[in-house]
């Protein structure tokens, strides 16, 4: 059984589990897109709509590998999504990549320095999600 | 949207050049139906973003480009419906104006529809510019985009549907 939470997933009995990434994303047409991207790569998706939600999910499910998550959405923003997984001690280890339309030099460097993975610019290429996942995942 | 009932994208391994009411020929590729990158009808609509959402169609999503675009329209015309609505109601609220017209070019954006999103961005501009005559202008504008963007992707729909019976196949890819 998959324990590992945050990163590189390995079974108990030393087989791989599916990698499960929660993508967040208030945007129903960006949702499905990420959905879409991750699961060509064979990955198991959970797409929610809001930060409250997918902390709801991460309370919840002992399981998530990675984290994708639009900056700005309504209510709390992916920033302060990331700020609370990296402010707590279960869900620090979990990598948490940042999404944006917007280029703000600022706002990247916020989120790095908060412990972002990565931070891809919307709309998200294939390839970008594709390198960001082996590197972390595999 | 709703009227588009799914269809099944015949599972074949070669391109095929289909010639459609007399337009010019049209490559399909029926396995991925991608055709937007030859037709016509996308040119300067629609950019490399449409590709990408066309490339993610496969066996396991095989109606992914309609339900995207379903997505879009109905995010769409919720976020055009609040916009007019604003700027009937609360027209010097150029925060609320600037803010709703954000979360539409995102979707705009994510379907790669150029010439709306550039429309869009214009109506921004004259948000922070405390324009209200510039931003009555270029919500026209993002609308009239905004329809004939509709138009142009029923008659993707469209072609894809009738792209069924093939009359010449051929070995090439593209």
């Amino acid at each position: 059984m998959a324990t590992t939470r945050g990163g590189k997933v390995t079974g108990g009995d030393g087989s791989t589990a599916k990698p499960h990434v929660l993508a967040v994303d208030d945007s129903s047409v960006d949702r499905a897109v990420i959905t879409s991207l991750l699961r060509s790569s064979k990955y198991r998706v959970t797409a929610v709509d809001s930060a409250k939600r997918a902390l709801e999910l991460l309370g919840l499910e002992p399981n998530v590998n990675m984290v994708f998550t639009d900056y700005s959405m309504p209510g709390m923003t992916g920033y302060e999504l990331l700020k609370t997984i990296k402010e707590s001690s279960n869900l620090r280890q979990i990598p948490v990549v940042i999404m944006s339309s917007e280029n703000v030099p600022t706002r990247i460097n916020r989120c790095l320095e908060e412990g972002a993975e990565d931070f891809l610019l919307k709309p998200v290429r294939p390839s970008d999600v594709a390198r960001l996942c082996k590197r972390v995942l595999h | 949207m709703g009227k588009y009932s799914s269809w099944d994208f015949k599972k074949r391994d070669h391109d095929a050049k289909v010639n459609m009411n007399g337009d010019a020929s049209v490559q399909v590729d029926k396995r991925r139906g991608r055709i937007c990158e030859h037709a016509d009808i996308c040119k300067g609509y629609l950019d490399d973003q449409f590709n990408q959402i066309e490339e993610l169609q496969d066996e396991v999503s095989p109606n992914f480009v309609e339900e995207v675009v379903a997505l879009f329209f109905k995010d769409s015309s919720r976020l055009l419906a609040n916009i007019e609505r604003v700027l009937e109601k609360y027209p010097r609220d150029f925060s609320r104006l600037d803010s709703l017209m954000y979360q539409l070019i995102g979707s705009v954006s994510s379907i790669g529809a150029l010439r709306m999103k550039n429309e869009c961005t214009s109506f921004r501009d004259h948000c922070s510019d405390g324009n209200l005559e510039g931003c009555k202008r270029s919500f026209q504008k993002v609308k009239r985009e905004y329809t004939t963007l509709k138009q142009k992707l029923e008659k993707y729909f469209q072609w894809l549907r009738q792209a069924g019976p093939v009359e010449q196949a051929t070995n090439s890819r593209k």
